[in-house]
């Protein structure tokens, strides 16, 4: 039998705070999490501004245990503090016979920050003495004496993508299916459709999923600032992030985690579980247009829409809420405003859409979780939080986003997109529970 | 269950350090063959090995169609490997897709790309040392130390516009969809050597449960590279290097660790009915999976094997098999201390006496360790040697022995009627196993 998959938990560890109810009332209130980079010297970026998480401190959340995973890197940290929320608000930690079997791990994480001035150092070396040696490529043995010395082997193995899952799995006895996935922004989005997925077809009980990522550091933003995605607005930058806004000039980075506790139906009323909704809807496509940009016509997302649709038997009409991609570059505000149209038809109009980003920047793998959990957080309270920075209106974008203010507005169901460079789409639909 | 379909393998696509493409790679295996060699293209003396897996040269841009060569020079090597391994797999199906009708090797129609879907391992690539190094020398001060306000300022802009796009691991799946014109789910599963274990049952799971009609599936990934080289190094888990064909020697006695290598595997999932109505040439039919987390440690294998047994008991309970039912264990042996251990144990505990009457197979003393490609490239062995009922040597291994129950292959290769096998792949850093149970196919 398909087994109905709901949500029993849920944790954070944002740019606006670590703590659902305190995030959840700040945003709200649209405030901001932007401010000036702190966590490496930024100053002469194109972008010196980030959303970065401040004051975390992961033995808070954890307690004593967060000793043992002090080598993880910044993103398993702020996976295990946010599953940690999620895990004891499931009140799974109390229930004595779970059986470590059923209970599986599908992250979308980032891979972990690298650790970039010990890598440039080596780079130069190597470089240089090729120069030098007049050889016009890396001088391969100065390279290496220099990072043998320099790298740290634990550092490096805490950088490969799994790892946050991996942590996860030891700290919550998960010995059942274990995956990570990292199809860029979409990652987290994938992730928790996957994990519904896994539990749908009884190959677990509870899952753990959602996503994790920092890409704050000097490699991720020259990465990003190369494609020139980022806002460069540096003497204004709380309000840098600008979704759907005719003045946007790109997304804002920002880091972080979303965590939840899956659980079939069957399981969580067994237990007597409290049920925060159900995930009624799951659609994955690839844009497989090109490696650049996003299909003109929004063919990815509209297939991705239409087959949560399909999968949770529902029409537009139903939807509530839609929490948007919304990144605050032309060419994403503009798609998916055009795919909303051609799912939503003449409900389009009508349906509450706002960007989170607006606030707490681009969580890039972990942005899709986060943007769920406020999905859920819309429903119980039917209230949706603002797209802040919204004051100029753009012709593309001429849905009701939301804008600058929190409106109460009754949402039965809410809708979430995630969409990643290479063409990835992804949504979920959660409702309420009944 | 609820599947509602059954999934074959129509198509399977290499590309190894000992071929590309089944028939150089199944020769080169029966041949015992071994494709670890000193790596020549920087000079690695500083380095804790000089050896590796190499791929046979290959231009990218003939395995893609015309209109898209310009977009080759977005591709890093494990990108290139997954392109090469694509179209391998697509040729071996004779499966039409945009890019082999395009490129006149197939007739169309193609396939509809609403139902067909990818879901492709990657691990976490590596910046090509050259062009990273050459730009980040722009930031260095008159000390020749690396100054981040330099490059700040002026020195990134040294480096390539789309740099970044070439190292997002989904890149491998991106460009395979766009290149094959696959619209539905796609994935990339990044869990180290687990990954293609993990892509394949996934892609089982969602042409099962009717989400798409084919997929291809599968991972690649290349260590051929002195910062994967430096990083296993770190991580103390390269293989004693001398004797490069000797160096990989999974489960022997005498084994010191594992081999850096590049390669891909790809294969071609469909539903039984969507292989049958187009006529394709079914090579197996995937019958189970397990996919299992280790909850012992996250970066030290457990020596009582809890995490892969378990995949492995789920992937025969799955298919509704005993371990009676298997022909041959088709082994991960990296070639690792204590891995390879927990892993031999773990084949006793899922599988019992059944070990010590079955042929195994383990080929990384030939082909090394491909990380995200490494598990696919196992299974195109095992699946060629259920095709031919022909069980190849195992380079570098044991017979059994008195620590060892696995029975690999030494010498010749030998005839036996393969029906079924097992295969099992985790990662070396992290908890994630994985198991796929594979029959031939009978209607």
């Amino acid at each position: 039998m398909r087994q109905r998959v709901v949500i029993t938990g849920m944790g954070w560890v944002t740019p606006m705070g670590d703590d659902i109810e305190g995030v959840w009332k700040r945003m709200l209130a649209g405030e901001c999490g932007i401010g000036r980079t702190t966590i490496f010297e930024a100053d002469t970026f194109p972008t010196q501004f980030s959303a970065e998480v401040r004051n975390f401190d992961l033995a808070r959340i954890l307690g004593a245990s967060a000793d043992k995973h002090r080598d993880a890197s910044r993103n398993a940290k702020f996976a295990l503090a946010a599953a940690k929320q999620a895990w004891d608000q499931s009140g799974l930690a109390n229930w004595t016979t779970l059986n470590p079997a059923d209970v599986g791990v599908y992250l979308g994480g980032g891979e972990g920050p690298v650790d970039f001035l010990n890598f440039a150092a080596a780079a130069v070396k190597g470089w240089q003495s090729g120069q030098a040696r007049g050889l016009d490529a890396l001088d391969g043995a100065a390279w290496g004496e220099v990072a043998m010395k320099q790298l740290d082997g634990t550092c490096e193995m805490e950088q490969d993508p799994n790892m946050a899952s991996s942590h996860l799995a030891v700290c919550f006895k998960a010995a059942g299916p274990n995956a990570n996935t990292l199809t860029a922004c979409a990652a987290s989005t994938q992730a928790i459709g996957e994990a519904t997925a896994i539990i749908r077809r009884g190959d677990a009980e509870v899952m753990l999923s959602g996503g994790t990522h920092s890409m704050i550091h000097p490699l991720g933003v020259t990465g990003f600032n190369r494609l020139t995605a980022l806002s460069n607005r540096n003497d204004d930058f709380t309000t840098a992030s600008r979704p759907f806004d005719r003045t946007r000039d790109g997304f804002v980075l920002g880091e972080g985690a979303g965590m939840i506790v899956l659980e079939s139906l069957e399981h969580a009323q067994a237990r007597g579980g409290k049920i925060l909704a159900e995930v009624v809807g799951y659609g994955s496509t690839a844009d497989a247009f090109r490696v650049t940009d996003i299909h003109e016509e929004g063919r990815g997302p509209v297939a991705s829409m239409t087959m949560a649709f399909k999968e949770a038997d529902m029409t537009p009409g139903d939807i509530g809420y839609i929490s948007a991609h919304g990144t605050g570059t032309s060419e994403n505000d503009k798609i998916e405003t055009l795919s909303i149209k051609k799912v939503f038809g003449e409900k389009a109009p009508s349906t509450p859409i706002s960007s989170i980003k607006s606030m707490m920047g681009h969580l890039i793998a972990a942005a899709g979780a986060v943007e769920i959990i406020t999905c859920v957080l819309a429903i119980r309270d039917n209230i949706v939080p603002p797209t802040i920075n919204l004051n100029t209106p753009d012709p593309n974008c001429d849905l009701d986003y939301v804008p600058l203010k929190a409106r109460k507005v009754n949402v039965n169901a809410a809708l979430s997109n995630s969409f990643g460079f290479g063409g990835q789409n992804d949504t979920l639909i959660v409702r309420t529970f009944e | 269950m609820i599947d509602q379909h059954r999934v074959v393998v129509t198509g399977v696509g290499v590309v190894s350090p000992v071929g590309i493409g089944v028939s150089d790679f199944w020769d080169s295996l029966t041949e015992g063959k071994c494709g670890i060699t000193p790596i020549d293209t920087l000079d690695m003396s500083t380095l804790p090995s000089g050896i590796g897996g190499q791929s046979p040269e290959f231009r990218v841009s003939n395995f893609v169609p015309k209109t898209y060569r310009k977009s080759t020079k977005l591709m890093s090597r494990d990108i290139e490997l997954a392109v090469v391994a694509a179209h391998q797999a697509a040729t071996d199906a004779s499966l039409p897709t945009r890019c082999l009708i395009e490129r006149n090797e197939l007739e169309g129609p193609a396939i509809d790309p609403t139902r067909f879907g990818a879901n492709i391992g990657a691990g976490l690539i590596c910046p090509e040392l050259n062009e990273l190094s050459e730009a980040l020398t722009t930031a260095a001060d008159d000390a020749g130390e690396f100054s981040l306000k330099a490059w700040g300022n002026e020195g990134m802009s040294n480096l390539t516009p789309l740099w970044l796009l070439k190292f997002l691991p989904n890149m491998l799946a991106s460009h395979v969809t766009i290149i094959h014109d696959a619209q539905s789910a796609s994935n990339a599963i990044t869990c180290c050597e687990a990954s293609s274990h993990l892509a394949i049952g996934e892609a089982f799971r969602s042409i099962g449960r009717g989400v798409m009609d084919v997929c291809i599936c599968g991972g690649a990934e290349s260590k051929i590279n002195p910062m994967k080289v430096a990083r296993f190094g770190l991580m103390n888990r390269l293989a004693e290097s001398s004797d490069p064909q000797g160096a990989c020697r999974p489960f022997a006695a005498d084994r010191t660790g594992t081999v850096v290598a590049e390669g891909g595997g790809l294969l071609i999932l469909e539903s039984l009915d969507h292989a049958q109505s187009r006529g394709a040439t079914i090579y197996a039919e995937i019958v189970g999976f397990g996919s299992a987390g280790s909850t012992h440690h996250w970066a030290i294998p457990d020596p009582a094997g809890e995490g892969t047994t378990l995949a492995i008991r789920k992937a025969l309970k799955d298919a509704r098999m005993t371990a009676a039912d298997v022909d041959l264990i088709s082994t991960f042996g990296a070639g690792m201390v204590e891995h390879d251990a927990a892993e031999q144990v773990a084949w006793n505990k899922a599988m019992g006496s059944r070990v010590a009457e079955i042929p195994a197979l383990a080929i990384k003393g030939s082909v090394g360790n491909s990380g995200a490609g490494s598990g696919a490239i196992d299974l195109a062995a095992s699946l060629l040697a259920m095709k031919h009922n022909t069980v190849p040597p195992s380079r570098n291994t044991d017979a059994r022995n008195s620590e060892q129950s696995l029975g690999f292959v030494q010498g010749d290769p030998i005839d036996a009627p393969i029906n079924s096998f097992v295969s099992v792949a985790y990662g070396l850093s992290g908890v994630q196993n994985a198991a796929l149970a594979i029959r031939k196919f009978t209607e």
